[in-house]
């Protein structure tokens, strides 16, 4: 056993190396996230280039705002009072000088801050965004798990078609379709419109509950088959099936063993399917008059209302990379071999 | 250590049947053995023979798919099959233990070492939480691991594959369990991992009378290490017995053939590998399992199974309706005389030449300065533990691994660093065999288009003219015409590896890397494989550089042999020489870490020394 008491020997000094490199782990770490901060921050603002490029060379918002019939001189007097007289390189800056100090210019249709029109919207959108992903979590985790711990089962293939069917529709079918359903046509239980609300979402909920339902059901799908698929293939692990044999009971064997390594497929659909709802709430409020920053983005666009355009393309990109950013970051963090093994 | 004269069955198997879906084919059947208390019952087959289904049958769990039909398995007097799951559950782990394959998958990869230690302890509710503690630390001292709260803190990818399987050993052992199942231990680890695993299970199995069942393919560590042998083949036991009596002299057929695949340290065999492949559930034949590929067949083999019965009233039991003629027949090896070239002979002129070699990884150096020639029509193999370089050297080579300095001249030509930079001619000259066959060939292309591609890339041949060097290269590599349509999926190991290698001989190479090629083989179609290379290295002037870490098939195989360790060369020369007086110690340490060196397989039926 020369061999082993050699390997055992050898320990002692590893550990010793590792102790010492408890602190430059530390720094690697610092340095990845300031250079993912740093490369998210590159990726912001050559988005921002593109919206702006995307609002202003494609067209004369003068002459958008004032139609075909308007006369040179009402045209120039518009263009020197947005300030379109001067180049694309000094309007780039001093809109992006605005949104860093938080002006997000003055609203074309209203003549009023950008931020102020707004503000409230993304507060709206947000608790909707935020009430449908805290239900599509548990309810796309529970269905995968019964889909994939009864895989091929009678109740797996219901599910598994019932989720298909689901997916392949679109949001706007599945919104119309449970209007028809709740409200309209078949029940009446459930208003089909929020249109008169102008409140908080938090004193009238009862308008909330299709539209979070439409996203949800829009939502649930996707997730739900890929968690089956990654908790198939966590569930037939070696390490599984070792648990098992150790005598470990079957629902600690799956919650302890299997969750925990498929919690990193989980992380990363639901941030995609996160950063899809930003955008994909356009949809849902414009078809229930929801008063959201969807509503607020169609209307700014009917109205050739290009800061309000600006603002709400910057945001919903904004939102995509930071729920990415913190995507990454949560994965590394659940993940021993990358968290130890950061460079 | 001897077994006690009055052993006590720890564990009984009775009648074990173990079927795949509902009524469909037995992936095993009629399993009958005992393992006494402190005795090693080793579970020998090749892939395909049921023998990993029967080790977690034996723990009353199949994989998705199969089912336990019928059968018992008693431990401590009563049937574990029997049992309700939560009382399964309860023995698991406390009566019988299980130690995986790969303990590097079967490790939680985001649980540290510590918890899983102790969970074991902890599901069966074992003392207070202070003495599991304290158990974890001392399990670990037994299997000759650190027990300080670093370690235990450890996940499973900070350690290596030698203190993975040591980690999956102090988990079997938590318990103090009375059997102890191991499936195939030691299949990933080089020869002094291997050693040291073996030495531990066998000194804890001793010390604690547990009573081991221990599935291997490999029969120079059976040699070494079992009391008992009971050989599988297709999902039944075909013989039985104790250690030196199954090796002396074989009764069955398949385990003489067996016998016959297997390489020696100490002589350089002729391998003789088994003709056609292990059939999986489902396809068996009907009679005798083994009928189809016998040596020793009669028409009645065809007709009914044999039993599995007692053999000239010794402790051996086989089945086979001939067993006593196939017993009585001298188990002989053929030696192959020392090559002609041996000896005061000239070294044939080098075809490769490599001078000075460093190669690293990032910072991270690999090789230090090596010197290794390759004459025309050598085989030179390459040894060394894992992590010694040698897979390394060989990718440099091949042009794989471009991070190198020295010079590699092959005809003279200097070779680029990287086959991008090499000439066609040197690209041609210089074919790879990789480790893995199930990974090395396009899932999406057939056969005969995988060994057709290089003669189209070269110009060799084309249209009807390649298709008919295609059906010559599938004959020269000894595979079926009938193989050339189907994809890689359909073929077993040893089909895909012959096919990797007929696609190297496509390019008409003058030198051939073979990188493990046999690793992930049975010994019987590693057998055929070497034969095959030796075959084509003669018939064809090829010249060979084979990396390896079995010593064994070394002998069997390659001229000169060259021992690497932490990226140098520490002895090179001719086979013979090297391996019968070794000079350096590390050549000494590896050869008596090889399993089979003094054990009954150096001598079978001769003495010829």
């Amino acid at each position: 056993m020369s061999r082993s008491a050699a390997e055992a020997a050898a320990v002692p000094a590893t550990i010793m190396s590792r102790r010492r490199e408890a602190r430059p782990a530390v720094r690697a770490w610092t340095r990845w996230l300031l250079r993912r901060i740093g490369l998210a921050l590159i990726t912001l603002w050559l988005i921002s280039l593109l919206v702006f490029a995307a609002t202003h060379f494609l067209g004369d918002p003068a002459r958008a705002i004032l139609g075909r019939s308007a006369t040179p001189e009402r045209l120039a007097a518009l263009r020197t009072e947005l300030g379109l007289d001067r180049s694309a390189v000094r309007q780039y800056v001093s809109w992006l000088g605005g949104v860093l100090t938080g002006d997000f210019g003055t609203s074309l249709a209203t003549k009023g801050p950008v931020s102020a029109l707004i503000g409230g919207k993304i507060v709206n959108s947000t608790v909707l965004v935020a009430v449908s992903a805290v239900i599509i979590a548990p309810v796309s985790a529970v269905i995968a798990l019964v889909s994939a711990r009864r895989r091929d089962s009678a109740t797996d293939n219901v599910l598994q078609v019932a989720l298909l069917t689901t997916a392949a529709l679109p949001e706007f079918v599945i919104g119309i379709l449970l209007v028809t359903l709740f409200s309209t046509v078949v029940l009446t239980w459930l208003p089909s419109v929020a249109v008169s609300w102008t409140g908080s979402p938090w004193t009238d909920p009862v308008v909330m509950i299709l539209p979070v339902a439409t996203l949800a059901l829009a939502v649930v799908p996707y997730v739900a088959r890929i968690l089956r698929a990654s908790l198939i293939e966590v569930l037939e692990s070696d390490y599984v099936d070792m648990a098992r044999l150790k005598g470990v009971p079957e629902w600690s064997a799956v919650a302890r063993h299997a969750l925990g390594n498929a919690v990193v497929p989980a992380i990363q659909v639901m941030a995609l399917q996160l950063a899809w709802l930003a955008g994909g709430v356009v949809v849902v409020e414009s078809l229930f008059l929801y008063p959201g920053i969807g509503t607020a983005l169609v209307d700014a666009v009917r109205n050739r209302d290009v800061p309000v355009i600006q603002a709400l393309a910057l945001l919903i990109a904004a939102v995509y990379v930071v729920v990415n950013l913190i995507a990454d970051v949560l994965t590394i963090l659940v993940t021993p071999k990358l968290r130890t093994g950061v460079r | 250590m001897s077994v006690t004269k009055t052993p006590l069955p720890a564990c009984s198997v009775t009648g074990l049947r173990v079927v795949l879906g509902r009524g469909g084919p037995d992936v095993v059947d009629d399993i009958a053995f005992d393992v006494a208390e402190g005795e090693i019952l080793a579970l020998v087959g090749e892939s395909g023979s049921g023998k990993t289904t029967l080790a977690t049958a034996l723990l009353a769990h199949t994989r998705r798919g199969a089912r336990i039909d019928a059968g018992t398995v008693v431990l401590d007097g009563r049937d574990l099959l029997a049992a309700t799951p939560a009382e399964v559950r309860k023995r698991r782990g406390s009566e019988v233990a299980y130690v995986p394959q790969d303990p590097s998958a079967s490790l939680n990869p985001v649980m540290r070492i510590g918890r899983q230690i102790r969970e074991v302890l902890d599901v069966h509710h074992a003392g207070t939480p202070a003495e599991r503690t304290a158990r974890v630390r001392q399990v670990l001292a037994e299997v000759a691991l650190p027990d300080d709260d670093e370690f235990l803190r450890r996940y499973p990818h900070q350690l290596s594959g030698g203190q993975l399987q040591r980690v999956a050993l102090a988990m079997a052992f938590t318990l103090r369990p009375r059997v102890l199942v191991l499936d195939e231990p030691t299949t990933g680890l080089d020869v002094t991992t291997q050693a040291h695993v073996l030495a531990t299970v066998r000194d804890l199995c001793a010390r604690h009378a547990v009573a081991a069942v221990y599935v291997t393919h490999d029969l120079a560590v059976v040699a070494e290490f079992a009391h008992r042998v009971a050989v599988m083949y297709a999902g039944r036991i075909v013989e039985t017995g104790p250690r030196e009596r199954i090796f002396r002299a074989p009764a069955h057929p398949y385990t003489r053939a067996l016998l016959a695949a297997v390489p020696s340290v100490t002589e350089p065999r002729v391998l003789e590998g088994i003709p056609g492949s292990a059939p999986s559930p489902g396809r068996r034949p009907s009679g005798c399992r083994f009928h189809d590929r016998c040596a020793f067949r009669e028409p009645e083999c065809t007709d009914a199974e044999p039993a599995l019965v007692t053999i000239d009233d010794s402790e051996v039991l086989a089945r086979c309706r001939r067993a006593g003629h196939v017993r009585a027949q001298p188990l002989g090896f053929t030696v192959a005389s020392p090559d002609g070239s041996a000896g005061s002979a000239q070294r044939p002129e080098p075809v490769l030449r490599v001078r000075d070699l460093s190669a690293r990884y990032g910072s991270r150096p690999i090789l230090h300065g090596l010197d290794l020639e390759v004459g025309r029509n050598e085989c030179v193999a390459v040894v060394g533990e894992s992590g010694s370089g040698k897979s390394t050297l060989s990718r440099c080579i091949g042009g794989l691994h471009e991070e190198f300095d020295g010079t590699i001249t092959f005809r003279g030509e200097t070779l680029p660093p990287g086959a991008r930079r090499r000439s066609r001619e040197m690209r041609k000259a210089v074919q790879y065999v990789f480790q893995n066959p199930y990974l090395a060939l396009n899932p999406r292309m057939t056969v005969g288009q995988i060994i057709r591609r290089p003669l189209e890339l070269f110009g060799l041949a084309r249209g009807a003219d390649a298709t008919r060097r295609v059906h010559e290269l599938l004959g020269q590599v000894m595979l079926p015409p009938a193989l050339h349509d189907l994809r890689p999926e359909r073929l077993s190991g040893g089909e895909r590896q012959r096919v990797a290698i007929a696609r190297a001989l496509a390019c008409e190479p003058e030198l051939l890397i073979c990188d493990e090629v046999t690793s992930a083989l049975d010994v019987s179609v590693q057998a055929s494989i070497v034969t095959l290379l030796q075959e084509l290295r003669e018939s064809r002037g090829l010249s060979m550089l084979f990396v390896t870490h079995n010593l064994a098939l070394v002998r069997s195989l390659a001229t000169r042999v060259a021992v690497l360790s932490d990226g140098r060369i520490v002895e090179e020369g001719e086979t013979a020489e090297v391996l019968d007086r070794p000079a350096a110690a590390y050549t000494r340490r590896l050869l008596k870490d090889t399993p089979g060196h003094g054990s009954e397989l150096r001598h079978g039926g001769h003495e010829s020394r």
